[in-house]
Protein backbone atom coordinates (compact mmCIF):
# COMPACT_ATOMS: atom_id res chain seq x y z
CA UNK A 1 0.00 0.00 0.00
CA UNK A 2 1.70 3.61 -1.16
CA UNK A 3 2.68 5.60 1.59
CA UNK A 4 4.21 8.27 -1.08
CA UNK A 5 1.35 11.07 -0.17
CA UNK A 6 1.69 11.08 3.55
CA UNK A 7 4.93 13.37 3.56
CA UNK A 8 2.28 15.62 1.41
CA UNK A 9 0.09 15.29 4.43
CA UNK A 10 2.80 17.02 6.99
CA UNK A 11 3.48 19.24 4.69
CA UNK A 12 -0.05 20.70 4.01
CA UNK A 13 -0.41 20.47 7.50
CA UNK A 14 2.68 22.87 8.33
CA UNK A 15 1.50 25.77 5.34
CA UNK A 16 -1.97 25.30 7.62
CA UNK A 17 -1.33 25.11 11.41
CA UNK A 18 0.58 28.78 11.11
CA UNK A 19 -2.47 30.59 10.16
CA UNK A 20 -4.51 28.84 12.46
CA UNK A 21 -2.67 29.06 15.17
CA UNK A 22 -1.26 32.56 14.85
CA UNK A 23 -4.01 34.24 16.51
CA UNK A 24 -4.92 31.79 18.49
CA UNK A 25 -1.06 31.91 20.13
CA UNK A 26 -0.28 35.66 19.73
CA UNK A 27 -0.97 37.93 23.17
CA UNK A 28 -2.62 40.71 22.27
CA UNK A 29 -4.03 40.07 18.99
CA UNK A 30 -7.85 40.61 20.13
CA UNK A 31 -6.62 44.28 21.14
CA UNK A 32 -6.06 45.04 17.13
CA UNK A 33 -8.00 47.99 16.07
CA UNK A 34 -11.84 48.43 15.87
CA UNK A 35 -11.93 48.39 11.56
CA UNK A 36 -9.81 45.24 12.10
CA UNK A 37 -12.02 43.58 15.18
CA UNK A 38 -15.04 44.87 12.27
CA UNK A 39 -13.48 43.34 9.60
CA UNK A 40 -12.70 39.89 11.04
CA UNK A 41 -16.21 40.03 12.32
CA UNK A 42 -17.30 39.42 8.50
CA UNK A 43 -14.95 36.98 7.37
CA UNK A 44 -16.94 33.98 8.55
CA UNK A 45 -20.08 34.78 6.43
CA UNK A 46 -18.19 36.47 3.57
CA UNK A 47 -15.88 33.44 3.25
CA UNK A 48 -18.61 30.17 3.99
CA UNK A 49 -20.87 32.24 1.46
CA UNK A 50 -18.11 31.93 -1.37
CA UNK A 51 -17.38 28.75 -0.63
CA UNK A 52 -20.97 27.57 -1.02
CA UNK A 53 -21.53 29.34 -3.97
CA UNK A 54 -18.39 28.76 -5.79
CA UNK A 55 -19.08 24.19 -4.78
CA UNK A 56 -22.53 24.90 -6.04
CA UNK A 57 -21.97 26.70 -8.82
CA UNK A 58 -18.75 24.97 -10.29
CA UNK A 59 -19.32 21.26 -9.00
CA UNK A 60 -16.44 19.57 -11.12
CA UNK A 61 -12.85 20.45 -10.05
CA UNK A 62 -10.93 22.61 -11.62
CA UNK A 63 -13.79 23.76 -13.76
CA UNK A 64 -14.83 27.68 -14.47
CA UNK A 65 -17.84 26.65 -16.52
CA UNK A 66 -21.05 27.29 -14.20
CA UNK A 67 -23.10 24.05 -14.28
CA UNK A 68 -26.85 24.35 -13.84
CA UNK A 69 -28.23 21.65 -11.46
CA UNK A 70 -30.56 20.34 -9.01
CA UNK A 71 -27.79 21.34 -6.04
CA UNK A 72 -28.79 24.81 -6.81
CA UNK A 73 -32.64 24.11 -5.42
CA UNK A 74 -31.23 21.91 -2.72
CA UNK A 75 -28.89 24.81 -1.37
CA UNK A 76 -31.64 27.60 -1.95
CA UNK A 77 -34.02 25.62 -0.13
CA UNK A 78 -31.45 24.97 2.50
CA UNK A 79 -30.33 28.35 2.85
CA UNK A 80 -34.16 29.50 3.03
CA UNK A 81 -34.81 26.26 5.98
CA UNK A 82 -31.81 28.24 7.98
CA UNK A 83 -32.83 31.29 7.70
CA UNK A 84 -36.37 30.52 8.72
CA UNK A 85 -36.14 27.63 11.49
CA UNK A 86 -32.00 28.34 12.31
CA UNK A 87 -31.89 24.95 11.94
CA UNK A 88 -28.97 23.56 9.74
CA UNK A 89 -29.67 19.91 10.29
CA UNK A 90 -32.93 20.52 8.98
CA UNK A 91 -31.66 22.31 6.29
CA UNK A 92 -29.31 19.94 5.16
CA UNK A 93 -32.05 16.77 5.25
CA UNK A 94 -34.40 19.23 2.46
CA UNK A 95 -31.26 19.63 0.58
CA UNK A 96 -30.24 15.83 0.45
CA UNK A 97 -34.24 14.96 0.13
CA UNK A 98 -34.42 17.35 -2.89
CA UNK A 99 -31.28 16.06 -4.77
CA UNK A 100 -32.07 12.61 -4.56
CA UNK A 101 -35.37 13.17 -6.05
CA UNK A 102 -34.50 15.59 -8.05
CA UNK A 103 -31.64 12.69 -9.77
CA UNK A 104 -34.69 10.15 -9.25
CA UNK A 105 -36.73 12.23 -12.32
CA UNK A 106 -33.86 12.52 -14.39
CA UNK A 107 -32.28 16.00 -13.36
CA UNK A 108 -28.71 16.05 -12.52
CA UNK B 1 -26.32 20.55 19.97
CA UNK B 2 -28.97 20.35 17.16
CA UNK B 3 -26.54 22.62 14.59
CA UNK B 4 -23.97 20.11 16.13
CA UNK B 5 -25.76 16.97 15.14
CA UNK B 6 -25.90 19.00 11.55
CA UNK B 7 -22.41 19.67 11.45
CA UNK B 8 -21.66 16.40 12.05
CA UNK B 9 -23.93 14.62 9.56
CA UNK B 10 -22.40 17.45 7.19
CA UNK B 11 -18.90 16.21 7.99
CA UNK B 12 -19.55 12.09 7.68
CA UNK B 13 -20.94 13.29 4.11
CA UNK B 14 -18.22 15.39 2.91
CA UNK B 15 -15.48 12.87 4.40
CA UNK B 16 -16.93 10.12 2.52
CA UNK B 17 -16.92 11.47 -0.44
CA UNK B 18 -13.36 13.09 0.35
CA UNK B 19 -12.02 9.56 0.55
CA UNK B 20 -14.14 8.07 -2.03
CA UNK B 21 -12.91 10.78 -4.31
CA UNK B 22 -9.17 10.15 -3.38
CA UNK B 23 -9.28 7.22 -4.07
CA UNK B 24 -10.92 7.08 -7.03
CA UNK B 25 -9.80 10.39 -8.56
CA UNK B 26 -6.20 10.60 -7.00
CA UNK B 27 -5.58 7.48 -6.99
CA UNK B 28 -4.65 7.90 -3.01
CA UNK B 29 -4.27 4.38 -0.80
CA UNK B 30 -6.21 4.48 2.03
CA UNK B 31 -3.20 5.35 4.23
CA UNK B 32 -2.16 8.35 2.32
CA UNK B 33 -6.22 9.65 2.69
CA UNK B 34 -6.81 9.16 6.12
CA UNK B 35 -2.90 10.81 6.27
CA UNK B 36 -4.48 13.83 4.88
CA UNK B 37 -7.58 13.79 6.92
CA UNK B 38 -5.91 12.95 10.57
CA UNK B 39 -2.97 15.33 10.14
CA UNK B 40 -3.72 18.28 7.57
CA UNK B 41 -7.61 17.68 8.38
CA UNK B 42 -8.35 20.71 5.88
CA UNK B 43 -11.35 19.63 4.29
CA UNK B 44 -11.53 21.65 0.79
CA UNK B 45 -8.13 21.83 0.80
CA UNK B 46 -7.43 18.31 1.08
CA UNK B 47 -10.48 18.05 -2.17
CA UNK B 48 -8.82 20.77 -3.71
CA UNK B 49 -4.88 18.81 -3.47
CA UNK B 50 -6.78 15.26 -5.73
CA UNK B 51 -6.95 17.59 -7.63
CA UNK B 52 -3.36 19.24 -7.74
CA UNK B 53 -1.88 15.19 -7.41
CA UNK B 54 -4.18 14.09 -10.17
CA UNK B 55 -2.52 17.07 -12.29
CA UNK B 56 1.00 15.87 -11.14
CA UNK B 57 1.35 19.74 -9.97
CA UNK B 58 4.68 19.87 -7.49
CA UNK B 59 4.44 19.99 -3.87
CA UNK B 60 5.93 23.27 -3.38
CA UNK B 61 3.15 24.45 -5.19
CA UNK B 62 0.15 22.31 -3.67
CA UNK B 63 1.79 23.63 -0.88
CA UNK B 64 1.85 27.08 -1.87
CA UNK B 65 -2.03 26.51 -2.49
CA UNK B 66 -2.68 25.21 0.33
CA UNK B 67 -1.46 28.18 2.68
CA UNK B 68 -3.81 30.37 0.23
CA UNK B 69 -6.66 28.50 0.77
CA UNK B 70 -6.46 27.65 4.21
CA UNK B 71 -5.11 31.58 4.85
CA UNK B 72 -8.63 32.52 6.04
CA UNK B 73 -7.87 30.73 9.42
CA UNK B 74 -6.06 33.65 10.47
CA UNK B 75 -8.68 35.31 10.51
CA UNK B 76 -11.30 32.45 12.51
CA UNK B 77 -8.26 32.38 15.10
CA UNK B 78 -8.07 36.13 15.71
CA UNK B 79 -11.94 36.44 16.03
CA UNK B 80 -11.54 33.23 18.62
CA UNK B 81 -8.95 35.17 20.69
CA UNK B 82 -10.45 37.14 23.11
CA UNK B 83 -12.91 33.78 23.54
CA UNK B 84 -9.66 32.13 24.90
CA UNK B 85 -8.19 35.29 26.75
CA UNK B 86 -6.58 33.57 29.90
CA UNK B 87 -6.75 29.73 28.76
CA UNK B 88 -3.45 27.98 28.64
CA UNK B 89 -1.21 28.12 26.15
CA UNK B 90 -1.24 24.09 25.57
CA UNK B 91 -5.01 24.08 25.10
CA UNK B 92 -4.69 27.44 22.75
CA UNK B 93 -2.46 25.57 20.48
CA UNK B 94 -4.70 22.62 20.54
CA UNK B 95 -7.81 24.07 19.72
CA UNK B 96 -5.54 25.86 16.68
CA UNK B 97 -4.87 22.18 15.48
CA UNK B 98 -8.72 21.34 15.06
CA UNK B 99 -9.55 24.98 14.10
CA UNK B 100 -11.96 24.43 10.99
CA UNK B 101 -14.92 26.55 9.50
CA UNK B 102 -17.59 24.32 11.14
CA UNK B 103 -16.09 24.66 14.55
CA UNK B 104 -15.41 27.81 14.11
CA UNK B 105 -18.73 28.96 13.15
CA UNK B 106 -20.65 26.37 15.51
CA UNK B 107 -18.18 27.37 18.61
CA UNK B 108 -18.79 31.40 17.94
CA UNK B 109 -22.61 30.67 17.59
CA UNK B 110 -22.60 28.92 21.00
CA UNK B 111 -20.17 31.85 22.95
CA UNK B 112 -22.25 34.38 21.71
CA UNK B 113 -25.33 32.35 23.25
CA UNK B 114 -23.41 32.02 26.23
CA UNK B 115 -21.95 35.68 26.39
CA UNK B 116 -18.53 33.83 27.33
CA UNK B 117 -16.19 30.70 26.68
CA UNK B 118 -17.43 27.32 27.03
CA UNK B 119 -14.39 25.04 26.70
CA UNK B 120 -16.82 21.99 26.37
CA UNK B 121 -18.56 23.99 23.41
CA UNK B 122 -15.75 24.18 21.83
CA UNK B 123 -14.10 20.79 22.10
CA UNK B 124 -17.55 19.13 21.34
CA UNK B 125 -17.85 21.46 17.81
CA UNK B 126 -14.18 20.60 16.81
CA UNK B 127 -13.84 16.87 18.01
CA UNK B 128 -17.01 15.21 17.90
CA UNK B 129 -19.33 16.77 15.18
CA UNK B 130 -16.41 17.28 12.82
CA UNK B 131 -12.54 15.49 13.77
CA UNK B 132 -13.75 12.18 14.47
CA UNK B 133 -16.86 12.00 11.70
CA UNK B 134 -14.54 13.32 9.15
CA UNK B 135 -12.14 11.03 9.87
CA UNK B 136 -14.07 7.79 10.29
CA UNK B 137 -16.23 9.06 6.71
CA UNK B 138 -12.70 8.91 5.22
CA UNK B 139 -12.00 5.56 6.07
CA UNK B 140 -15.50 4.79 4.94
CA UNK B 141 -14.98 6.24 1.57
CA UNK B 142 -11.79 5.19 0.87
CA UNK B 143 -12.17 1.79 1.91
CA UNK B 144 -15.81 0.60 0.65
CA UNK B 145 -16.51 3.90 -0.71
CA UNK B 146 -15.83 2.58 -4.18
CA UNK B 147 -19.03 0.34 -4.49
CA UNK B 148 -21.24 3.17 -4.58
CA UNK B 149 -21.70 3.32 -8.24
CA UNK B 150 -22.83 7.05 -7.86
CA UNK B 151 -22.92 9.18 -4.77
CA UNK B 152 -24.66 11.84 -6.12
CA UNK B 153 -27.54 9.46 -6.69
CA UNK B 154 -27.44 9.63 -2.71
CA UNK B 155 -27.25 13.49 -2.92
CA UNK B 156 -24.27 13.79 -0.90
CA UNK B 157 -22.54 16.06 -3.12
CA UNK B 158 -24.79 18.59 -2.00
CA UNK B 159 -24.37 18.45 1.49
CA UNK B 160 -21.05 20.57 1.38
CA UNK B 161 -22.53 23.60 -0.74
CA UNK B 162 -25.66 23.33 1.50
CA UNK B 163 -23.57 23.34 4.54
CA UNK B 164 -21.75 25.91 3.88
CA UNK B 165 -24.63 27.92 3.24
CA UNK B 166 -26.44 26.96 6.14
CA UNK B 167 -23.57 27.99 8.36
CA UNK B 168 -23.10 31.33 6.56
CA UNK B 169 -26.86 31.75 7.42
CA UNK B 170 -26.22 30.99 11.20
CA UNK B 171 -23.39 33.42 11.05
CA UNK B 172 -26.13 36.62 9.85
CA UNK B 173 -26.89 38.78 12.49
CA UNK B 174 -27.20 41.75 10.85
CA UNK B 175 -27.19 44.12 7.88
CA UNK B 176 -23.02 44.13 7.86
CA UNK B 177 -22.66 39.93 8.01
CA UNK B 178 -25.58 39.76 5.13
CA UNK B 179 -23.91 42.38 2.57
CA UNK B 180 -20.56 41.26 3.43
CA UNK B 181 -21.51 37.44 2.72
CA UNK B 182 -23.74 38.80 -0.45
CA UNK B 183 -20.58 40.37 -1.61
CA UNK B 184 -18.40 37.33 -0.81
CA UNK B 185 -20.65 35.52 -2.94
CA UNK B 186 -20.77 37.72 -6.08
CA UNK B 187 -17.18 38.31 -5.95
CA UNK B 188 -16.53 34.57 -5.29
CA UNK B 189 -18.72 33.73 -8.79
CA UNK B 190 -16.96 36.86 -10.90
CA UNK B 191 -13.33 35.44 -9.94
CA UNK B 192 -13.85 31.73 -10.44
CA UNK B 193 -15.33 32.24 -13.94
CA UNK B 194 -12.28 34.72 -14.53
CA UNK B 195 -9.74 33.03 -12.96
CA UNK B 196 -9.72 29.80 -10.56
CA UNK B 197 -12.40 28.35 -8.19
CA UNK B 198 -9.92 28.56 -5.31
CA UNK B 199 -8.86 32.17 -6.42
CA UNK B 200 -12.92 32.61 -6.28
CA UNK B 201 -13.12 31.40 -2.60
CA UNK B 202 -9.82 33.49 -1.28
CA UNK B 203 -11.33 36.69 -2.90
CA UNK B 204 -14.31 36.36 -1.83
CA UNK B 205 -13.72 35.57 1.50
CA UNK B 206 -10.87 38.68 1.67
CA UNK B 207 -12.78 41.14 -0.07
CA UNK B 208 -16.35 40.58 1.10
CA UNK B 209 -15.91 41.93 4.56
CA UNK B 210 -14.44 45.27 3.04
CA UNK B 211 -17.70 45.73 0.91
CA UNK B 212 -19.88 44.77 4.37
CA UNK B 213 -17.88 47.24 6.02
CA UNK B 214 -19.63 50.16 4.02
CA UNK B 215 -22.79 49.37 5.93
CA UNK B 216 -23.17 51.33 8.78
CA UNK B 217 -22.45 49.41 12.56
CA UNK B 218 -25.30 47.93 14.74
CA UNK B 219 -24.60 49.24 17.94
CA UNK B 220 -21.86 47.05 20.22
CA UNK B 221 -22.92 44.72 22.98
CA UNK B 222 -20.72 44.78 26.16
CA UNK B 223 -17.80 42.56 25.50
CA UNK B 224 -17.35 39.69 28.35
CA UNK B 225 -14.80 40.07 31.05
CA UNK B 226 -13.77 43.26 29.96
CA UNK B 227 -11.91 41.83 26.61
CA UNK B 228 -11.82 43.76 23.59
CA UNK B 229 -14.38 41.95 21.64
CA UNK B 230 -14.98 40.88 17.58
CA UNK B 231 -18.66 40.68 17.97
CA UNK B 232 -21.10 43.12 17.14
Amino acid sequence: MSTDLVPLAFLMWAVTYPSRAVGLLTPGIHRLPRPALDYLQLVGPAVLAAIAIVNTLFPTAGSTTIEVGVAWISVGVCIALVAWRRNLFLGLVAAVAIAIAGRAVGLQ
Amino acid sequence: MVDGLGILVSAAGFGFVYGLTARTAGGFSPIEAMAMSLIAFAGAAQFAAIGYVAAGIGWPVIALLTFLLNARHVLYSAALAPWFAGRPVAERAGAAQLLTDESFALSVAHFRRLGRFDGFGYWYAAIVTTFIPWNLATLAGVTIGASIVDPSRLGIDVIFPAAMAGLAVLLISGRRELVAAGAGAAIGVVVSLTVSTTAGVIAGGVLGPFVGLLVPAAKAKEPPGGVEDPRR
